[in-house]
C-alpha cells in the first residue's frame, strides 16, 4: 500500500456530481455550423489557418498549423465545407473575438486516412511530432502541449501521475471516461510512460468514485501492467491540482516556478492519456472530448462532443432550462463565465454548468476581514490570504509579492470559506496582473532607456572624432608652418620647431594643399550662414529702410552710454 | 465582473459573533445564579449603549448602518466588557466604558477588522484608571454577603447609587479574591492562612470559579465549533501557569499556587474569549502561541508585581503592540519552498 502524504488545507463544497452520472456518455448531435478556435491551447502563438474559405474538409483534416514552439494544431471535427475563417467570440474570460474556422457539416462525418502507428517502433522525437500534429494537448483544463511535456531530460522522472481525482464540484467528465473508456486511458499511459522512462504510473483518483476506481483497477490487471497502479486518495479540494495531486501520491512539493519534471515526476489528465491512445495507435487526431453539462438543465449528462460545437446547442441538448442566466466553463470553485454561448466548446471544455439564481446566487456584499484566518487555514499552497488580500487593497503589490503572492493557485478556496464573502481571488488575480503590467512597463523603459544612452554614447562618440580630427588637422597646420619656418631659415633650430619628430617632410609637403581645403571649408560654412540667415530684412522699402536706421542709431547711442568704460573716460 | 469561485461557504461574520455570544451564556446563567440578576442589566446598558454609539459612529463615517450593526462584533465587544467590570456598578461607568471602547477603540481606528487593540479591554482599562473605587468593589456572591439586595433594589443602586435604608456599601460588596490575597499578602499572612477566609472556595473565589467553570463549558464549545483554535486558550495557560509554578515553588507561602491563577479573575474568559479575539491576535499558528504565552506570563507579573488587582486587560493590550512584529516574524514555509525563502 502506497502511502500518501498530505496537502495543507482544502475545503469540502458540495460535489454536485451524482446528477450528471446516472447516464453513460452520449455522443452530441451533430451541430448546425462548427466554430473551432484556431488557439485552443495554453500561451504562445495561435495555429495559423492551413484551409480557405469554400474548401471542402474531412474529419482530423488539419485546419491550423502549430505557429512557433508553444503551439499546437487544429483539425476539423466534422467533414464539410469551410464557410468562414475569422474572429468569432471564443470561451476566453477576456471576452475577446479569436481567429476561428467555421465548418458547415456534410453530415457524412467522413475521417481522413487514419493511420496509426506502433509506438515502440518509433523514434520518440517523431512521436512527439506526430502527437504535436494531433493537436494533443492536457485536457484537465490546461490545455498545455502535450508534446512539450513528453520529453524527460536525463531519464529523471520516477513518477507519471496520471490526474484523475477531478477534485471540482460538478465535474464528471473524467469520472465517467473512467468508468467507460479505462482500457484506452491505460494504454494511453503506457505509451507516455514510455516517452518519459517513467519507472511508475501512479493514477491518483477521489475516493468518491469508487466505479472509476474499480474500472481502472480492472483494466490494469487485464492489461497485465507491473508498474501501473491506482491510488485512491482523499476527496478534498483542490486535490485534483497537478501540484497537490503530486504532493498527495509522492510527497514531493514542486515549487512555484519549477518545472515538476525537475522533481521526478510529471503529471497528465487521464483524458490526455486517451487521447494520446487515440492519436498514436488509432490515428486519430483530438476533433472531439468528453464534456459534462449539468447545472440549470433537465438531464445533466456527459457529451463526447465535437470541439466547436456551440455552447447553446450542447446544453440545449442536456435539456436547458428557461430560468438559465449564464454559463460557467470548468467548475464552481474555479471555472471562468462565457462571455458568449454562441462560441464552440474547446479542448479546455470540461463542463458546462448552466447557472441559475438559484443555483449560484450572487455573493453578499463584502464586509470587512476580521482575520479569522479561515482563509489561511484552507489555502493549499500555505499562503496567508489576509495578508495578501491587506497589502493589495493598500497597493503594496512589492510586499504581496514578498508574501509569495505567486505561489498562489487561484484555487478559490480562500473566497469559499471567507465569512466576510470577501472575492479574495479577485484581488490577487488583480495583484498579478497590475504586477505584470508594471514589469511590461519597466521593460519598455528599459528598452526606452538604453536607447537613450545608445544615442548619448553615439553622440559622444561622434564629438571625440571630430575633435581628434581637429586636433590632427591642427597639428598638420602647425606642422607646416615648422616646415616653412623651416625652409625659409637656412638654419633652422631645434627650439624654434613646434615638434620635430610629429612633422615628418611628408607632412610638410602637404601642408599647402590642406591650408587651401581648411580655406574653402571656410568659404563653404561662410556660404552656407548666409543661406540660412533670415531673409526678412530684404526687399524693404525706403521708409522702412529710414526707420531701421533710426532704430539702429538710436541703439548705437545707447550702447555708447552703457559702455562700463565711456562714463569712466567722460569723468577723467 | 462575475468569476470564480461561484459558490460560497455558508458563513458570516454575523454568524460567528452570534456563537460567540452565544458560548457565553453558561457563564452569564451561572453568574446569576450566584450573584443574581444585576449583571443582566449592566449587559444590557452595554449592549443598548454599544450599539447606538456604533449606529453614530457610522453615520458619522458615512459607512452603511445594516450590514455593521447587524454583524454582532458591538454585542460581542458590549458583552465581554460588561461581564468584566462589577455588575453593581453605577449605570454611568459601564456605559462610559463602552461608548470609549466602539468609538475610539474600534472606530477611530477603521472599525471592524481594523482595529490593533481590542475594544473591550481598552474600555477596561479606561475605566480601571479613571474609576479604581468603583471598579474594585464586587457584587459578593449571594450566600457570602451579610444582606441580600432584591432585584429592585439592585436596579435603584445602579440608576441612582441609593441602597436601602440600613444597609451600607460594604455589606453587599467586598473585594475580589484577587485583590484580598493582595492585600492579605500585604498584611504578611501566608497564602494558606488566607484561602482559609470565607470568600475563598475550592480553587479560587467562592462564585467567581463557578462562573469561570461557565467561561470553561462555553471555551469547549468554541474550540469545538472551530471558532477558535487550541493555540491561544493553551498557550495562555501555560505562560500563566509556568511563571506561577516558578514562584510557587520558590516561595509558596508568598505565592498562590498555579491553579488560583488559573482559575481566578478574568483567566478563563480571557483565554477563550478576550485572547482569542482574530482582529487583534496574531494569524499564525506559531504567533498565537507566542502571543498568548507572553499574555499569560504578562498577567501574573501584573497580578502579583503590579498595583492593579488582575492583569489580563494591560496584558492583552501590551501584547496587542506585538502583533504585526509577531506575524511578520511568524510566517509559516510555503508550499514547496524552503523557509525564508524569497520569491
Amino acid at each position: 500500500m502506497r502511502k500518501l502524504h498530505h496537502f495543507h488545507g482544502g475545503v469540502h463544497p458540495p460535489t454536485n456530481k451524482t446528477q450528471s452520472t446516472q447516464t453513460p456518455i452520449a455522443p452530441a448531435a451533430m451541430p448546425q455550423r462548427l466554430v473551432i478556435a484556431l488557439h485552443q491551447h495554453a500561451g504562445g502563438n495561435a495555429s495559423r489557418p492551413a484551409v480557405q474559405v469554400g474548401d471542402h474538409v474531412l474529419k482530423g483534416q488539419i485546419i491550423g498549423l502549430p505557429e512557433g514552439r508553444f503551439s499546437s494544431t487544429v483539425h476539423a471535427s466534422t467533414s464539410g465545407t469551410v464557410t468562414a475563417i475569422d474572429r468569432q467570440p471564443v470561451l476566453h474570460p477576456s471576452g475577446l473575438p479569436d481567429l476561428c474556422v467555421t465548418i458547415e457539416p456534410d453530415g457524412k462525418d467522413e475521417w481522413i486516412e487514419r493511420r496509426g502507428v506502433d509506438y515502440r517502433e518509433m523514434h520518440h522525437t517523431d512521436l512527439r511530432q506526430h502527437l504535436r500534429m494531433s493537436g494533443i494537448v492536457g485536457l484537465g483544463g490546461a490545455v498545455f502541449p502535450s508534446d512539450l511535456k513528453l520529453y524527460a531530460d536525463k531519464r529523471k522522472i520516477k513518477t507519471l501521475v496520471l490526474n484523475g481525482a477531478e477534485c471540482e464540484p460538478f465535474i464528471t467528465c473524467d469520472d465517467m471516461l473512467m468508468r467507460e473508456r479505462a482500457d484506452q486511458i491505460v494504454l494511453g499511459a503506457e505509451i507516455m510512460q514510455a516517452l518519459l522512462y517513467a519507472e511508475e504510473v501512479v493514477i491518483g483518483i477521489e475516493d468518491n468514485k469508487p466505479e472509476a476506481i474499480a474500472a481502472m483497477q480492472r483494466a490494469i490487471i487485464a492489461g497485465n501492467y507491473q508498474n501501473m497502479e491506482v491510488v485512491a486518495v482523499p476527496t478534498i479540494y483542490p486535490g485534483g491540482g497537478a501540484k497537490q495531486l503530486i504532493r498527495v501520491l509522492t510527497g514531493i512539493e514542486v515549487p512555484h516556478g519549477v518545472r515538476t519534471t525537475e522533481m521526478g515526476a510529471q503529471c497528465f489528465n487521464v483524458g490526455t492519456a486517451y487521447s494520446v491512445y487515440h492519436a498514436v495507435t488509432l490515428g486519430e487526431p483530438l476533433v472531439s472530448r468528453i464534456v459534462t453539462v449539468t447545472g440549470n438543465v433537465e438531464h445533466p449528462q456527459n457529451f463526447e462532443a465535437l470541439l466547436g460545437i456551440p455552447v447553446t446547442e450542447l446544453v440545449a441538448q442536456a435539456g436547458n432550462k428557461p430560468d438559465s442566466n449564464g454559463y460557467i466553463m470548468g467548475g464552481p470553485m474555479m471555472g471562468v463565465a462565457i462571455p458568449s454561448a454562441e462560441a464552440g466548446i474547446s479542448k479546455a471544455t470540461n463542463c458546462i454548468i448552466a447557472s441559475s439564481p438559484a443555483l449560484f446566487p450572487p455573493a453578499p456584499p463584502a464586509l470587512p476581514c476580521i482575520r479569522c484566518i479561515r482563509c489561511a487555514e484552507v489555502c493549499p499552497a500555505d499562503l496567508q490570504p489576509q495578508e495578501l488580500f491587506w497589502f493589495t487593497k493598500a497597493k503594496e503589490l512589492g510586499k504581496a509579492q514578498e508574501y509569495h503572492l505567486f505561489d498562489c493557485i487561484e484555487c478559490g478556496a480562500c473566497s469559499y470559506v471567507c465569512p466576510s464573502h470577501i472575492p479574495l481571488v479577485q484581488y490577487y488575480r488583480f495583484a498579478k496582473s497590475e504586477i505584470w503590467a508594471h514589469e511590461r512597463e519597466k521593460d519598455a523603459a528599459d528598452i526606452a532607456r538604453e536607447r537613450h544612452e545608445f544615442r548619448q554614447e553615439r553622440l559622444e562618440r561622434d564629438k571625440r572624432e571630430r575633435a581628434e580630427k581637429l586636433a590632427q588637422k591642427e597639428r598638420a597646420a602647425a606642422a607646416a608652418k615648422a616646415a616653412a619656418a623651416a625652409k625659409a631659415a637656412a638654419t633652422p633650430e631645434p627650439a624654434t620647431t613646434a615638434d620635430p619628430a610629429s612633422a615628418p617632410a611628408e607632412t610638410a609637403k602637404a601642408a599647402d594643399p590642406a591650408q587651401a581645403m581648411i580655406q574653402a571649408a571656410i568659404e563653404r560654412a561662410r556660404a552656407q550662414a548666409a543661406k540660412v540667415k533670415p531673409k526678412n530684412i530684404e526687399n524693404l522699402t525706403p521708409a522702412q529702410q529710414a526707420k531701421i536706421a533710426e532704430i539702429e542709431a538710436r541703439r548705437a547711442k545707447i550702447r555708447e552710454i552703457a559702455r562700463p568704460d565711456a562714463g569712466q573716460d567722460e569723468e577723467q | 465582473m462575475w468569476s470564480s469561485p461561484f459558490i460560497l461557504k455558508p458563513s458570516s461574520v454575523s454568524g460567528i459573533m452570534l456563537r460567540v455570544l452565544l458560548a457565553l451564556l453558561p457563564a452569564v446563567a451561572l453568574y446569576v445564579w450566584y450573584y443574581g440578576p444585576a449583571i443582566l442589566v449592566s449587559m444590557t446598558l452595554a449592549s443598548v449603549t454599544a450599539l447606538s454609539v456604533e449606529a453614530v459612529m457610522l453615520k458619522l463615517r458615512d459607512r452603511p448602518l445594516k450590514p455593521f450593526l447587524s454583524d454582532n462584533t458591538a454585542l460581542l465587544t458590549a458583552w465581554l466588557l460588561a461581564l468584566s467590570i462589577p455588575p453593581l456598578a453605577p449605570w454611568w461607568l459601564v456605559v462610559v466604558g463602552t461608548a470609549f471602547a466602539i468609538s475610539i477603540a474600534k472606530h477611530l481606528y477603521g472599525g471592524t477588522g481594523n482595529n490593533p487593540f481590542n475594544p473591550a479591554m481598552v474600555g477596561y482599562a479606561v475605566l480601571i484608571i479613571s474609576f479604581p473605587v468603583q471598579m474594585t468593589h464586587w457584587l459578593s456572591p449571594i450566600d457570602l454577603s451579610q444582606a441580600s439586595l432584591s432585584f429592585g433594589e439592585q436596579l435603584q443602586y445602579i440608576f441612582s447609587g441609593s441602597l436601602p435604608s440600613g444597609t451600607g456599601f460594604d455589606a453587599v460588596t467586598m473585594a475580589t479574591p484577587l485583590d484580598t490575597l493582595k492585600t492579605q499578602l500585604h498584611l504578611h499572612r501566608a497564602v494558606a492562612q488566607i484561602m482559609q477566609m470565607p470568600i475563598y472556595g475550592h480553587l479560587a473565589g467562592k462564585g467567581s470559579e463557578m462562573v469561570a467553570l461557565g467561561f470553561l463549558i462555553g471555551g469547549i464549545y468554541l474550540l469545538a465549533a472551530r471558532i477558535i483554535t487550541w493555540h491561544i486558550p493553551l498557550a495562555f495557560f501555560g505562560g500563566l501557569l509556568f511563571t506561577a509554578e516558578f514562584f510557587h515553588l520558590f516561595n509558596a507561602t508568598h505565592y498562590a499556587s498555579p491553579m488560583f491563577h488559573a482559575v481566578s479573575g478574568a483567566s478563563v474568559i480571557g483565554a477563550f474569549f478576550i485572547l482569542t479575539d482574530p482582529v487583534t491576535s496574531p494569524t499564525t499558528p506559531k504567533g498565537r502561541l507566542i502571543f498568548a504565552a507572553g499574555a499569560g506570563f504578562l498577567t501574573y507579573i501584573i497580578r502579583v508585581f503590579g498595583a492593579y488587582p488582575d492583569g489580563i486587560a494591560f496584558a492583552t493590550l501590551l501584547m496587542n503592540i506585538c502583533v504585526p512584529l509577531i506575524d511578520a516574524w511568524t510566517q509559516p514555509r510555503v508550499f514547496g519552498r524552503k523557509k525564508d525563502d524569497q520569491p
